[in-house]
């Protein structure tokens, strides 16, 4: 059962890395976006300071909805997914080693071009420290209810639109938490780690849950 | 005797009791929501004193608190008829889950709007960040994420089944996601609304309100019905039973 | 009556919340009466289109 896992992890990661726009543009759309917001809110630092945990979390949310339509799309057209539902292998176990790979594209990436964008908006040391680690607890979750969504909205006309529509509501307590965790750690005297608590507890949850999830909405796009 | 409880979960046999009992249902709430608003308009006062003074506009009490009541109730009875039509696999109970949703986002709508028209004069601001308000639009979102989902897949079966999953994978993260706009913070917790309590309320308002929260219950079942016939005909309507009915209500 | 139209001076709030909820069911039970009435209009037209072709085929039998 690992072997199938590994394999197909190692398979979307491979697949993904000889076409490298793909990761590329979900990268670029995220510091575009978070570039864009300083020239529209004006650039006084206090202001962006403040606002900075929101709109990068904000802008993490819209770039992982973006890579999410291609989650399934790809192996759905060519008909790699019928044969994936054949095998016999747990399918939501196939679909967590989908998302884990899409998430080491599209998630990771996001944490790690963080410091960069967090300087755009003057944020201190600590404070980005604290935003890695949110993003780096918070993106997992954003992949794998993402993947509910993608799976259910396989193959559709306006897919993607559609998508964003069902699964962003969905993302509000990752967002409150995750951006509320960089805000409380400006603050002298406040504590982050229930936040991360939370976060953590969020991600358990999801990993438990999510792939049984996508496994069946998979179930009823393909029957 | 046997009671047989599967009788009306066919189509067949539930089309024409839905239809006798549509115009019913839609009269009796007619009387109830008459009966409610000359209760609330000229049996109840004109002023509240007490802790939280407020003048005629609290009024607005008597749609606002029973809409957004069933806007909740609506989602709960969707997501239920949801879960049953995937365990049980019954085509009725997918069509009553699709047939409740659009009453269910009407009464998230209307519970908003009567609560801006409320929040302007009460806390001086018709839309405020408040876990409340925050949480009926987010139902509000989900009921058209519904909506939308089925109304994109052409294929039945699979509209069904597919929006059935999304409600419930919705249900399941309503708590999380109502709690977490509750408490931002979970160092501390802070609201707009004062904690509610039906026992505080003056009974001509509780009146008042208790009989509109009905009239919207029955109306619900009303629209829900109306509209379940319409989707069975347009289910069903090559089947024999269905031309026998167009007969029959064409020759009527 | 006019009193009672003015609502104390919160009028505007008092009927602006009434007014759009009794719209919004009345729109809404005009709505389905409409498509009912769509749905069976459609569907006797399918059935007259059946009924119209059913004889040929029994002739040429």
């Amino acid at each position: 059962m690992l072997k199938v896992f590994t394999c197909i992890l190692t398979r979307d990661l491979t697949l993904a890395l000889r076409r490298r726009t793909d990761v590329l543009t979900t990268l670029f759309f995220f510091v575009i976006v978070v570039s864009l917001f300083p020239l529209g809110v004006g650039s006084e630092r206090e202001m962006l300071r403040e606002l900075g945990p929101g709109v990068v979390w904000v802008a993490a949310l819209l770039a992982s909805m973006l890579a999410l339509e291609r989650l399934f799309a790809a192996d759905f057209d060519d008909g790699t997914l019928e044969q994936m539902l054949l095998t016999g292998q747990p399918l939501s176990l196939l679909v967590l080693a989908k998302v884990i790979a899409h998430w080491l594209l599209t998630g990771l990436p996001l944490v790690i071009v963080a410091p960069l964008v967090a300087m755009q908006y003057h944020l201190d040391p600590a404070a980005v420290w604290i935003m890695m680690a949110s993003l780096l607890v918070g993106t997992p979750i954003l992949s794998l209810l993402g993947a509910i969504g993608a799976a259910l909205t396989l193959g559709l006309r306006g897919g993607g639109i559609l998508l964003s529509l069902l699964i962003l509501p969905l993302y509000i307590p990752v967002l409150v938490y995750g951006s509320g965790a960089v805000s409380v750690s400006m603050i002298e005297i406040a504590d982050t780690v229930p936040y991360f608590y939370l976060l953590g507890a969020f991600l358990l949850m999801a990993l438990l849950f999510a792939p049984l999830a996508s496994a069946a909405a998979l179930r009823i796009s393909t029957e | 005797m046997k009671i047989n409880w599967f009788k009306y979960a066919s189509p067949t046999a539930f089309y024409p009791l839905a239809g006798r009992l549509v115009p019913v249902l839609f009269g009796a709430s007619l009387v109830l929501i008459l009966f409610s608003l000359y209760w609330g308009f000229f049996e109840t006062p004109d002023r509240l004193g007490g802790t939280n003074p407020q003048k005629e506009y609290y009024r607005i009490i008597f749609i606002h608190v029973p809409s957004a009541w069933m806007s909740m109730w609506l989602y709960l009875v969707l997501a239920a008829w949801a879960a049953i039509g995937l365990v049980f696999n019954t085509r009725l109970s997918f069509m009553m889950a699709n047939a409740v949703a659009p009453t269910g986002a009407i009464f998230t709508f209307i519970a908003l709007w009567t609560g801006a028209f409320w929040g302007r004069p009460s806390w001086g601001t018709y839309w405020d960040w408040d876990p409340r308000l925050t949480s009926e639009l987010i139902l509000f979102f989900l009921y058209i994420g519904y909506i939308a989902l089925h109304s994109a897949i052409d294929d039945v079966r699979r509209a069904d089944r597919a929006s059935a999953l999304l409600a419930i994978v919705g249900l399941v993260m309503l708590p999380v996601i109502f709690w977490s706009i509750n408490c931002p913070d979970p160092n501390q917790c802070a609201a707009l609304h004062q904690r509610s309590s039906l026992s505080d309320i003056e009974s001509n308002i509780l009146t008042a309100m208790l009989t509109m929260t009905l009239a919207f219950w029955i109306y619900s079942f009303a629209a829900a019905f109306a509209r379940l016939r319409s989707i069975i005909l347009t289910r069903e309507g090559d089947s024999t039973w269905v031309r026998g009915v167009l007969e029959r209500e064409a020759s009527a | 009556m006019m009193e009672f139209l003015r609502q104390g001076g919160y009028a505007f709030f008092v009927w602006s919340a009434f007014g759009m909820t009794f719209l919004l069911l009345v729109a809404e039970v005009v709505q389905l009466r409409l498509s009912r009435r769509t749905i069976l209009s459609r569907m006797g037209r399918l059935a007259r289109l059946r009924e119209r072709n059913a004889p040929h085929r029994g002739e040429s039998r």
